[in-house]
């Protein structure tokens, strides 16, 4: 897998680190109560297809990264900085 | 029809042509008292002892393929109780004494070999930790050895030592883990269920879970809607989607896991030993073939295929500890699909719809466990509570944080284990 950080450019998948669902930049208000945030927390949709996740290119540019990738092929289909997806 | 070895004998002189499939391959029938959704390891051992333990017959299994072609086919078959943490321990002790009569049991040999397998540990910090983790195993009534470097040449002389970076500082031995034959699991266990009245419906993929006023109340499926008055999902990797067509999330990420064999070779690893300083573990197949693995790829997957950064992982991990493994032939790699939750255990419990069972979880674990999933779930669905062994299983324990059971020690949180 290789992924085309918008900063940095095409690099090997080995470079990042996926964290997670992108529903993880979507953060609960600290007062949104227990069953909202175990949601966050623990719930996922784990979507078997294309899926938005969050990615960090810890040995780049350090960036938080949306990788819309398909779980079931592993094509990255678009990269976008993730500061822009939370605005 | 039993099998025994006059049976074999007899059958060899006739040519072989008395004997009779295993199961039989019945169209779904309109309504079940219990729909099992999976046909792999677990599904077909809950519908067994729910036929034979709880006189439950009135069951399905559906599987949308064919029967025991998921993990349950793709595994490195490791099978051991060496849990550190309650909850944990108590039910792999029980499902290794379930594996240890299970071909009696099933009249099947699922070729159930208690080879030893042997933790090694590379520093003082780390005999500490696998000291402690022998103790749990003995105070919960299994078997482990504390081995010094001495020991473990012993039973393993041709392992690397003197290794510069990762000396071997000994190993923890549990004299009753080994490994069984995956694809027998399976069949025997739907040779079981079958032959005691439980339909085996293959082909058949659950597209939709009925639900009316927060009760389960049938599945639609590819050959058409089945009426039942309990559901259980019991489909490993898929836990996530087949739980979103009861409109339900779960706390499970779908992870890859590779393996892999090399060409057949003359008996040379006679245990199962994993290095404790990277990701790799082996053991030889009954055909000779070297069996090894390492850790997931960690990003989300249903491809049921990894990528190259693990395999150089794993490869690298395995020259260190075993130079010699360099001469084998690597034949074939696949990947499974891995239901992770956030610390690493599996869940055995009621959904929040009445009549819908969870059966999930199971993470890279889950061949070992085949027996005693099984029987911990038939025991919920018959009786509505938890099997005492299985109590610990709890959907909740992520909300509450009451019960959490992460033998890595790293945190109960996604993408950790
Ligand atoms: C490479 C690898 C190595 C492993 N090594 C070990 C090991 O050494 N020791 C160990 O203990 N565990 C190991 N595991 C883990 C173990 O294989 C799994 O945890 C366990 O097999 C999962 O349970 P199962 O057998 O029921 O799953 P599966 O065999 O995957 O069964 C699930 C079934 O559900 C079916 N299904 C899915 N969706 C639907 C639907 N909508 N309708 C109908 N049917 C559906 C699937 O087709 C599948 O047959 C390993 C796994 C892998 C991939
Ligand atoms: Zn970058």
């Amino acid at each position: 897998m290789r992924v085309a950080c918008p900063l940095c450019g095409d690099r090997d998948s080995r470079e990042f680190t996926p964290v997670g669902g992108a529903e993880l930049v979507a953060r609960p208000a600290p007062e949104a109560g227990a069953e909202a945030w175990d949601d966050y927390l623990h719930n996922r949709v784990n979507a078997c297809g294309p899926s938005q996740e969050l990615w960090y290119h810890g040995a780049g540019c350090a960036s938080w990264l949306v990788v819309e990738r398909d779980t079931a092929s592993h094509e990255v289909l678009g990269v976008t900085l993730a500061r822009e997806v939370a605005r | 029809m039993r099998y025994n070895a006059l049976k074999i004998l007899k059958e060899g002189l006739i040519g072989n042509r008395g004997w009779r499939p295993a199961w039989r391959t019945p169209d779904p029938r309109p309504e079940y008292d219990v729909v099992i959704i999976g046909g792999g390891g677990h599904g077909l051992s809950t519908a067994y002892y729910l036929a034979k333990e709880h006189g439950l017959t009135n069951v399905a299994v559906l599987e949308k393929g064919r029967l025991g072609l998921g993990n349950v086919g793709r595994n490195t078959t490791i099978v051991r109780a060496n849990y550190f943490l309650p909850g944990n321990s108590e039910f792999y002790s029980m499902s290794l004494k379930l594996w240890e009569g299970l071909s009696a049991d099933l009249n099947y040999n699922v070729m159930h070999s208690q080879r030893g397998l042997i933790n090694l540990f590379h520093s003082d910090g780390q005999r500490d930790a696998f000291a402690r983790r022998g103790n749990a195993m003995i105070n919960q009534g299994d078997d482990a050895v504390l081995l010094d470097r001495e020991g473990v040449r012993e039973m393993l002389p041709y392992l690397d030592f003197e290794q510069g970076r990762f000396p071997i500082f000994g190993g923890l031995y549990h004299p009753r883990g080994g490994s069984a034959r995956h694809d027998a699991v399976a069949w025997g266990y739907a040779r079981g269920a079958d032959s005691r009245g439980v339909d085996l419906v293959q082909n058949c993929e659950v597209t939709g879970i009925d639900v009316e006023g927060g009760r389960v109340t049938g599945v639609q499926t590819t050959r058409g809607a089945i009426r039942a008055k309990k559901v259980a999902i019991v489909t490993a990797g898929r836990s996530g989607q087949v739980a979103a067509l009861a409109g339900l999330r779960l706390p499970i990420e779908s992870h890859v896991l590779q393996a892999f064999v090399t060409e057949g070779l003359k008996p040379v690893i006679d245990h199962v030993i994993s290095f404790g300083m990277g990701h790799f573990y082996i053991s030889q197949s009954d055909k000779g073939g070297l069996v090894f693995g390492g850790d997931l790829d960690f990003y989300p997957s249903y491809a049921q295929r990894g990528n190259l950064p693990m395999v150089e992982h794993v490869m690298e991990a395995g020259m260190t500890l075993m130079p010699m493994i360099g001469k084998a032939k690597v034949l074939r790699s696949w990947g499974g699909i891995m239901d992770m939750t956030p610390d690493g255990s599996p869940i055995i419990d009621k959904a929040p719809i009445d009549g819908l069972y969870l059966d999930c979880g199971w993470c890279y674990g889950g061949f070992k466990a085949v027996p005693g999933s099984g029987f911990a779930l038939a025991h919920l669905i018959a009786q509505d509570r938890p099997h005492a062994d299985a109590a610990g299983f709890r959907l909740d324990r992520f909300r509450t944080g009451v019960g959490l059971m992460d033998e890595e020690g790293t945190g109960a949180q996604h993408n950790l284990h």
